[in-house]
C-alpha cells in the first residue's frame, strides 16, 4: 500500500507536465470555440434565413457527430485535401470547432431567456436595437450563460483526452507511456483520473465564485 | 379643457394574428388633460396604449402625438418614443443596473445628455417620487411599489409630452398601491398630460378629467368622472362598475 502511494507520488511530476498540455489544449479550444460562437450566435438569432440556416447546420453537424470522428477527420482526412495540420493544431481545431457549436447554443438560449418585457421597456424609452442588446440584453444574458459556459469548459478538459489518439502528448498520453514502461495500469490511471478530477473540481468552483461576483443584487429566484 | 391636442387617435384598428383587438378606437388627450381608460380585461386597453408608440403595430387608423404623424412609415419612431413616457404594469426596470443607472441610461444613450446632466435629472425625478435615498440600490432590492415609483421617475426623466400608464398598480398588493397612487396624484398636479389605464375608482374620480370606458375593442362610453361613475348611460358601463365594486367588496372582506 505504502509502496503504491510512493509510486503514485513519484509519477505525479511526470504526469503534471502532461496536464499543462491538457490545460493548454482546453484553454485554446475554448477560446477558439467562444470566438466562433460569438459569430454564430448573432447569425442564429438575427440573420436572414439562409445565413441562420447555415449557422444552424454548422451547429447540428458538430453536435450530431462524435468528437472522435471529427478529430480523425481533421487530422487524417484533411491531408487528402492538401491541408496538413500537426497534432496539436488539429486538436485545437477539432475541439474548438466542436465547442463552438455547444457554446453558440448556450449563448443563444441565454439571450432567449431575457423576457420580452425587457425589450418592450427599452424600446418604450426610444433605445435602438443595438443599444437594447448592448446595455440591456447582453449584460443579463452573459450572467445567465456563465454556469453553462464553465460547464462546457469542464467538459472540454475531459474531452481533450481524445487528442492523445492523434499523438498529442498530454495527460492521458503520458499515462499510456507510463503504463507501457511500468505495467502498473491501475496505479497510473488512478493518478491520471485524480489529476483530471482535481482540475475539473477547481474549474467548477470558479462558477460559484463568478456567479457570486456577477450576481444581480436582490435577484434570488429564477424569475425577473 | 380646450387646450391643444397632444394625442389624437382616429379609427384605430389592431390585433394579433387573425384576432382583431381594437375595432376602430378614437380618442383625444388635450395638453395637461388626464384621461383614464377603464374596461374589463381583454377589452384592448393595453394594446391601445402600446399602439400609440407602436410597441404593437396597428393595422390601420391615424395617430398624432404632439403633431407628429406616428403612422407615417417614415416617422422616426424612436424619437417619438423618447418624447413619451410609458409605465408598465410590471415595472420592467433593468434588474442589472442601479436605480440611478436605470434612469440615466436612456438619458445618455437616447437623449444624448452628458453623464453629469443625466445624473442631475435623475436625482430631480427621484426626489419627486421620494426615492432619492435609493439611487444606489438595485431594482430587485426594492418593494414592488418602490420599483413602480422608479419606473414613473424613469418615464418622467424623459420629460414626455404625455405619460402612458398601463395598469400601474395592478401587479401590486393593496398596501403598496396607495404609495404609487399618491406618487401619480403628485405627478398629475404638475400639469403633465396623462393617459392612464386603471381599475382604481377613487383614483380615477380624483385625478381624471375624463373617463373612457372600453369593451371588446370599442369605446362604450366617455365622459366626466361623475357621469361615468355615478350616472352611466349605458347598461354595459353599469355592469362593469358593478363588477368592480363587487371585487372591491370581496377584497375588503377577505
Amino acid at each position: 500500500m505504502l509502496e503504491t502511494l510512493h509510486f503514485i507520488i513519484k509519477i505525479i511530476p511526470y504526469l503534471a507536465e502532461g496536464l499543462v498540455i491538457t490545460l493548454q489544449v482546453t484553454a485554446v479550444s475554448f477560446a477558439v470555440g467562444f470566438a466562433l460562437a460569438a459569430l454564430l450566435t448573432p447569425l442564429r438569432v438575427f440573420a436572414p434565413t439562409p445565413l441562420s440556416v447555415l449557422a444552424r447546420g454548422y451547429i447540428e453537424a458538430f453536435r450530431g457527430t462524435p468528437l472522435l470522428v471529427q478529430l480523425l477527420l481533421i487530422y487524417f482526412g484533411l491531408p487528402s485535401l492538401g491541408i496538413k495540420l500537426d497534432p496539436l493544431t488539429a486538436g485545437f481545431v477539432a475541439l474548438g470547432l466542436n465547442s463552438a457549436a455547444y457554446q453558440a447554443e448556450i449563448l443563444r438560449s441565454s439571450i432567449k431567456a431575457i423576457p420580452e418585457s425587457q425589450y418592450l421597456s427599452a424600446e418604450s424609452l426610444g433605445m435602438s436595437t443595438l443599444q437594447i442588446y448592448r446595455y440591456v440584453v447582453l449584460p443579463q444574458a452573459v450572467r445567465t450563460a456563465i454556469p453553462a459556459l464553465v460547464n462546457e469548459f469542464v467538459t472540454l478538459i475531459k474531452e481533450s483526452s481524445l487528442v492523445s489518439i492523434i499523438g498529442v502528448v498530454e495527460l492521458t498520453r503520458r499515462g499510456e507511456y507510463l503504463v507501457a514502461y511500468t505495467f502498473k495500469a491501475l496505479e497510473v490511471y488512478v493518478a491520471v483520473a485524480l489529476l483530471y478530477f482535481l482540475v475539473c473540481a477547481l474549474a467548477s468552483q470558479t462558477t460559484r465564485f463568478l456567479e457570486k461576483r456577477l450576481a444581480i443584487p436582490g435577484y434570488t429566484r429564477g424569475v425577473m | 379643457m380646450a387646450g391643444r391636442e397632444v394625442l389624437t387617435v382616429r379609427n384605430l384598428r389592431a390585433g394579433y394574428g387573425d384576432t382583431e383587438v381594437l375595432k376602430g378606437i378614437s380618442l383625444t388627450v388635450s395638453e395637461g388633460e388626464k384621461v383614464v381608460i377603464m374596461g374589463p380585461s381583454g377589452s384592448g386597453k393595453s394594446t391601445l396604449l402600446k399602439c400609440i408608440v407602436r410597441l404593437v403595430e396597428p393595422w390601420e387608423g391615424e395617430i398624432y402625438l404632439d403633431g407628429i404623424n406616428v403612422m407615417d412609415p417614415k416617422v422616426n419612431i424612436r424619437a417619438v418614443r423618447a418624447r413619451t413616457g410609458f409605465v408598465f404594469q410590471s415595472y420592467n426596470l433593468f434588474p442589472h443596473m442601479t436605480v440611478l443607472r436605470n434612469i440615466t441610461l436612456p438619458l445618455e444613450v437616447v437623449k444624448k445628455l452628458s453623464k453629469k446632466e443625466a445624473e442631475e435629472v435623475a436625482l430631480k425625478v427621484l426626489k419627486q417620487v421620494g426615492l432619492e435615498d435609493f439611487i444606489h440600490k438595485y431594482p430587485l432590492e426594492l418593494s414592488g411599489g418602490q420599483q413602480q415609483r422608479v419606473a414613473i421617475a424613469r418615464a418622467l426623466a424623459m420629460d414626455p409630452v404625455i405619460l402612458l400608464l398601463d395598469e400601474p398598480t395592478s401587479a401590486l398588493d393593496p398596501e403598496l398601491r396607495e404609495e404609487v397612487l399618491e406618487t401619480l396624484r403628485d405627478v398629475a398636479k404638475q400639469g403633465r398630460s396623462m393617459l392612464i389605464v386603471t381599475h382604481e375608482l377613487d383614483f380615477a374620480e380624483d385625478v381624471a378629467d375624463r373617463i373612457i370606458l372600453m369593451d371588446n375593442g370599442v369605446v362604450v362610453e366617455e365622459g366626466e368622472p361623475w357621469e361615468i361613475l355615478y350616472r352611466p348611460k349605458k347598461e354595459r358601463t353599469r355592469r362593469f362598475l358593478k363588477r368592480i365594486m363587487r371585487k372591491l367588496a370581496e377584497a375588503y372582506v377577505a
